[in-house]
C-alpha cells in the first residue's frame, strides 16, 4: 500500500520535473526531488559509496554505479531513481579520493548530496564532475520525503512533513564549476581558471 | 603579517600574500596518479584536448594498488596507463617498485617548501618533510598535469604539540591513533595541522611519515612538519631541487591548539570499522585474529619491518594466522633482504609479497574470509576495505601486529621490551 502511494507519488514529481528540467544544474528555480535516506548517516566513505573490489577493476561508470553503497546497505542501489537526492549526516565522503565516488552517484541519477557536512577531497570531486552537494541540517529528512529545492533563496523544503530549511550557500567557485558543467568544461571555456581574484 | 607553513607555501606559489580563507591559483611542485585513479586522469586530461603535458618532469604514474594485476579489469588499466606513459614520455614505475608514498619522496620527486597534488588520498604522507601536499581527484589531477597549475582554498591551521618522551614499544602509529581517537574523523576537516614537540623531533623522518600519512583520517587537508636537520639530511641527494624549508612566523593564527603529553601512551589500536575508534591494546588482550599484515604506505619502511623482525627472530607466527608483509618499496625490500630480515619473517611463517599496497585495499593479496579478523598496520579499517564487508580490521603498530601474530590473538608488544629497547 505504502508502496504502491510512493510509487504514485513518485509519477507526480516525474511529471513535475519534466517541467523544471531537473536534469539542468544551470540557475534551478525550484525542483522537487524524492530524498533517498541511508541507514548509516554520518562518516560515510568513499569505500562505502562504491568499494574497492569495483573501482579497481570496472571503468564504466553505468557498471560501477549498480553497487553504490553495497556493504552498508545492499539494496540500496536498486532503489535509486533519476533526479532522487540522497540524504546524509556529518563528514560524508570521507577517506579515499576516488573520483569514482561521486561520479557512481551522479550516474546512478542523483541530483544532489544533502549532508550536514562534507569532507573535503570528495567536496572537490564532485563540483569538479558536475554533482552539486549542499549542506544543511538534514536531521529530519526521511527516506521517500519529497523536497523541493530553492539553491537561489537557498532554501530546501520537506514537502511530505512541511517543514522549511536554510541551506548553506554553495561558495563561488563551486558555484561557477558548477555552471560550467564541472571542471574540464570551465578549463576549456576560460582557457584556466576564471577565478584568480576572487576569495 | 605572521603566517601559517601552509600560508607560507601557497604563497610562494601563487606570487601573493594570502591567508587562510583566501582562493589562490598555484604552481604545483608535482603531481602523481595511481592504478586506482590514473585511469580517471587520462580521460579528463584527454577531454581536455589539449594534446600536450605541461611539464612531464613534474608528474608521475605508480601502479601499486594491485600490483602485480589480478584481474583482467586491473589489468586493462595498468595498460592504458603504459600506453599513456609512452605516448607523452611521462614517468611510470609499475608493478613491483613499490607504494606511490614511498616512490614519490625515495626518488625525490618531492622537496620541503614543495607543493604537491596527487591522486591518492594519502598524499599528504609527505608532510613529515615539509612538503604542502594533499589528495585530490583524478580530474584535478588531469587539469594540472596539463597546466601545471590548480586552484586551492588556503586552510586554517591546528597546531599539534607532542610532549613527551615514547615509552618502550610505543611508536609514531600510536602517538597518530592516539591523535585521531581525541580529534575525530571530522575534527581536522578542510585544514593544515601542524605538528610540533619533542615527541616529534625525537622520531626518525620514516616515523614522521606515519603520522602525516594519517593526517587525512582526520580530515585534515595537509599534516605537514618544519624541516630539521633529519629532514634535510633525509632529502639531501634525492631531489636535484634545493629544498625550501617553510617555517610558521611567531604570532601565526592558529584556530586551535592541541596538546598531548606520551610520555604514558600505551600500544594503541583502532577497532573496526572506524579510525578514530581507538583502545589501549589491553582493553583487547581476548580479540583472536585470523590474518596479520604489515606494510602500507604508513608503516612499510624498512625501520617498521626492523622493529618487526625484532620481535618474530627465532618465534613463530601462530599457526591460526597469515602474518603477509608488503615491503613499500623495491629498495626496502633489497635493504630488508640485505640485513637479514627478510630471512627472519619466512623463517617466522610468514607471507612476504612484492612491494606495493598488498592487500590493504582489498583487491589482492589475502582477501580475508566472512567473519574473520585481521589486525594491519594500515590506515583504514572500514568495513570491507580488505575486500571483504563481512569480516573486521584492527590497526596498529609493526610491533603490535607482530606480537599479534605469534599470539593469534591481539597481543601487547611491550612483552618484547628486551628486545625493542
Amino acid at each position: 500500500m505504502k508502496k504502491a502511494k510512493r510509487s504514485k507519488a513518485r509519477k507526480a514529481v516525474n511529471k513535475k520535473k519534466k517541467l523544471k528540467v531537473a536534469e539542468e544544474v544551470k540557475a534551478p528555480v525550484l525542483t522537487q526531488h524524492f530524498a533517498r535516506r541511508l541507514k548509516v548517516q554520518d562518516n560515510i566513505n568513499t569505500d562505502y559509496v562504491i568499494s574497492g573490489r569495483y573501482k579497481f577493476r570496472i571503468q564504466d561508470p553505468k557498471e560501477l554505479c549498480k553497487h553504490i553503497f553495497e556493504d552498508i546497505d545492499p539494496e540500496f542501489a536498486a532503489r535509486v531513481r533519476k533526479g532522487d537526492i540522497l540524504v546524509a549526516g556529518e563528514n560524508f565522503g570521507c577517506g579515499s579520493s576516488r573520483e569514482q565516488a561521486p561520479q557512481s552517484l551522479k550516474t546512478a541519477g542523483f541530483y544532489a548530496v544533502i549532508a550536514k557536512s562534507f569532507a573535503r577531497i570528495f567536496y572537490r570531486n564532485a563540483f569538479n564532475i558536475g554533482l552539486m552537494l549542499i549542506e544543511c541540517n538534514t536531521g529530519f529528512i526521511d527516506d521517500g520525503d519529497t523536497v523541493e529545492l530553492d539553491i537561489e533563496r537557498g532554501k530546501l523544503k520537506d514537502v511530505s512533513k512541511g517543514l522549511v530549511f536554510d541551506v548553506k550557500p554553495i561558495p563561488y567557485v563551486m558555484k561557477k564549476l558548477l555552471e560550467d558543467g564541472g571542471v574540464i568544461e570551465h578549463f576549456k571555456k576560460y582557457g584556466g581558471f576564471s577565478f584568480h581574484e576572487q576569495t | 603579517m605572521a603566517s601559517t607553513i601552509a600560508e607560507k607555501i601557497l604563497s610562494n606559489h601563487c606570487g601573493k600574500d594570502v591567508r587562510a580563507g583566501d582562493i589562490s591559483v598555484c604552481d604545483v611542485d608535482f603531481c602523481f596518479g595511481q592504478d586506482g585513479t590514473s585511469s580517471i586522469v587520462i580521460d579528463s586530461f584527454r577531454k581536455l584536448g589539449l594534446g600536450k603535458v605541461f611539464d612531464k618532469n613534474k608528474f608521475c604514474m605508480v601502479i601499486d594498488h594491485s600490483a602485480p594485476s589480478p584481474n583482467i579489469g586491473v589489468s586493462e588499466i595498468h595498460k592504458k596507463m603504459r600506453t599513456f606513459a609512452k605516448e607523452f614520455d611521462l614517468g611510470l614505475y609499475d608493478s613491483g617498485c613499490g607504494v606511490c608514498h614511498q616512490i614519490v619522496p625515495q626518488y625525490g620527486h618531492v622537496t620541503c617548501g614543495d607543493l604537491v597534488l596527487g591522486a591518492d588520498s594519502h598524499t599528504c604522507t609527505y608532510g613529515a618533510i615539509n612538503v604542502f601536499s594533499t589528495g585530490v581527484g583524478s580530474t584535478d589531477i588531469a587539469i594540472t598535469l596539463a597546466s601545471g597549475k590548480n586552484w586551492f582554498k588556503v586552510p586554517e591551521t591546528i597546531k599539534v604539540i607532542v610532549k613527551g618522551k615514547l615509552p618502550v614499544g610505543v611508536y609514531s602509529k600510536d602517538i597518530i591513533l592516539h591523535i585521531a581517537k581525541d580529534i575525530g574523523s571530522n575534527g581536522a576537516t578542510y585544514k593544515s595541522v601542524e605538528f610540533y614537540g619533542e615527541a616529534i623531533s625525537d622520531l626518525s623522518v620514516d616515523a614522521r611519515l606515519t603520522i602525516s600519512n594519517m593526517a587525512v583520517e582526520i580530515g585534515a587537508k595537509i599534516g605537514i612538519m618544519e624541516a630539521d636537520n633529519k629532514v634535510l639530511k633525509w632529502v639531501a641527494g634525492k631531489s636535484k631541487r634545493a629544498p625550501k624549508p617553510v617555517q610558521a612566523d611567531i604570532g601565526a593564527r592558529y584556530v586551535a591548539v592541541k596538546e598531548y603529553d606520551i610520555s604514558k601512551l600505551s600500544p594503541q589500536i583502532a577497532k573496526p570499522h572506524a579510525v578514530d575508534n581507538v583502545s589501549d591494546v589491553g582493553e583487547l588482550a581476548q580479540q583472536r585474529i585470523d590474518q596479520a599484515f604489515l606494510g602500507t604506505c604508513t608503516n612499510g619502511r624498512l625501520e617498521d619491518l626492523e622493529i618487526a623482525a625484532k620481535i618474530l627472530k627465532r618465534n613463530k607466527v601462530n599457526p591460526e594466522v597469515k602474518f603477509i608483509i608488503a615491503p613499500a618499496s623495491r629498495e626496502i625490500f633489497l635493504e630488508a633482504s640485505k640485513k637479514g630480515l627478510i630471512d627472519i619473517f619466512i623463517e617466522a611463517g610468514c607471507v612476504v609479497v612484492g612491494p606495493g599496497c598488498g592487500p590493504c585495499v582489498g583487491t589482492h593479496n589475502g582477501i580475508l574470509a566472512d567473519g574473520e579478523v585481521a589486525i594491519s598496520t594500515a590506515n583504514r579499517n572500514f568495513k570491507g576495505r580488505m575486500g571483504n564487508p563481512n569480516s573486521f580490521i584492527y590497526l596498529a603498530s609493526p610491533a603490535t601486529v607482530a606480537a599479534s601474530a605469534i599470539k593469534g590473538s591481539i597481543a601487547d608488544p611491550r612483552e618484547y621490551k628486551k628486545r625493542l629497547s
